[in-house]
């Protein structure tokens, strides 16, 4: 970097410089310019204003002035995840048909819930969306690095939309009951997530007991105190 | 009934109340009748009222106000940690803090563990008992 330069005309008091009028025009070398250009200040030729482009007026405008609301750029973004909650950690489900249930977390969803898995054989818990705020994430950690979990996203979980056809409110009843089973490329889905997992689980001793038993405060344990 | 642990210089203290909650200390000096000056290889010489303190069986031999060193050497001499650690009340202790720290998964391990145990002292009864009666 260049070395500071001097200010030509230093403030003494705030307003006030050291130098007066007629020997800064001296330093600043404005008889030089003046010389180089004969005795007179180079001036910029004017430049010449550019073309006015007439704006038609519309054809048509609203009666009354209507506001623009202000613009909003904000991108929502995913839930962040407690510290406890990384992938691979055993949670414990707090609500809803699987309480108490041990499961083990695979990737958080763009939407900001949590991908879990049983794994459907060892405790019936299917793939699944789970919020964060009624899981408990526990200390214990399973090896998920064979599990691909890359294809799931919301829209996989999201409510399958039925064309209705009018005038088949009659066999309304047969179609219901038909669609009401898993479709095969869910359980093979299923079938492929855990297969790894399972592998990983016989590793450690008593982990898919563990998983397969629901959790539940007994006597005398004390939440607050608990360490999960 | 006599008292048998005595407020002295070098009697080993548990402190039950406070920011050094659960730590070994041991009385350096009496300050006057409520208080006492204590020391411990890890924290700074304080004043500690009697009533933080609880009074171990250990006790060293120091001279009042020993240095810092001096007071280390003679702790590592009686082997305080080691007689504290083989004591019934510091064992209580270590078992209170290992069962604190239990993981869920650790406290489903050591049911699972109960239940076996009870299960093997069950079968033993149940054979004792039929030879017995038999």
């Amino acid at each position: 970097m260049a070395p500071k330069q001097k200010a030509r005309n230093p403030e003494l008091i705030p307003g006030v410089g050291k130098v007066s009028r007629s020997k800064m025009y001296h330093k600043r070398g404005l008889w030089a310019i003046k010389a180089k250009n004969g005795g007179k200040f180079p001036v910029h030729a004017k430049q010449e204003a550019a073309a006015v482009v007439e704006e038609k007026q519309p054809k048509f405008y609203p009666a009354d002035d209507v506001k623009k609301p202000l613009s909003n750029k904000r991108k929502p973004k995913p839930t962040k995840l407690r510290a406890s909650v990384t992938p691979g950690t055993v949670l414990i489900i707090l609500t809803g048909r699987f309480k108490g249930k041990r499961v083990v977390f695979l990737k958080q969803l763009t939407s900001g819930l949590l991908l879990i898995t049983g794994p459907y054989k060892v405790n019936g818990v299917p793939l699944r969306r789970v919020n964060q705020a009624y899981v408990i994430g526990t200390s214990t950690k399973v090896d998920i690095s064979g599990v691909d979990v890359s294809k799931f996203d919301d829209k996989y979980f999201g409510k399958q939309v039925e064309k209705k056809k009018k005038g088949e409110t009659e066999f309304f009843e047969a179609e219901k009951q038909e669609k009401n089973t898993l479709p095969a490329e869910k359980k093979d889905d299923q079938k492929a997530v855990d297969a790894p997992l399972l592998k990983a689980l016989e590793s450690v001793p008593d982990l898919k007991a563990y998983l397969g038993a629901r959790f539940s405060l007994k006597a005398g344990l004390k939440p607050h105190e608990l360490v999960f | 009934m006599p008292f048998k642990r005595f407020v002295e210089i070098g009697r080993v203290a548990l402190v039950n109340y406070g920011e050094d909650y659960g730590k070994l200390v041991v009385i350096v000096d009496v300050i006057d009748q409520n208080r006492a000056l204590v020391d411990s290889p890890d924290m700074v010489r304080s004043q500690m009222n009697f009533k933080r303190l609880s009074l171990t069986d250990i006790k060293i031999d120091i001279k009042r106000v020993p240095k810092k060193k001096v007071l280390v050497a003679a702790m590592e001499a009686a082997d305080v940690k080691g007689k504290w650690e083989k004591s019934s009340w510091g064992r209580k202790l270590i078992v209170q803090k290992r069962r604190a720290s239990l993981n869920d998964f650790d406290r489903f391990k050591l049911m699972i563990a109960k239940i076996k145990k009870a299960g093997v002292v069950r079968q033993e009864l149940a054979k004792l008992k039929k030879e017995t009666a038999s």
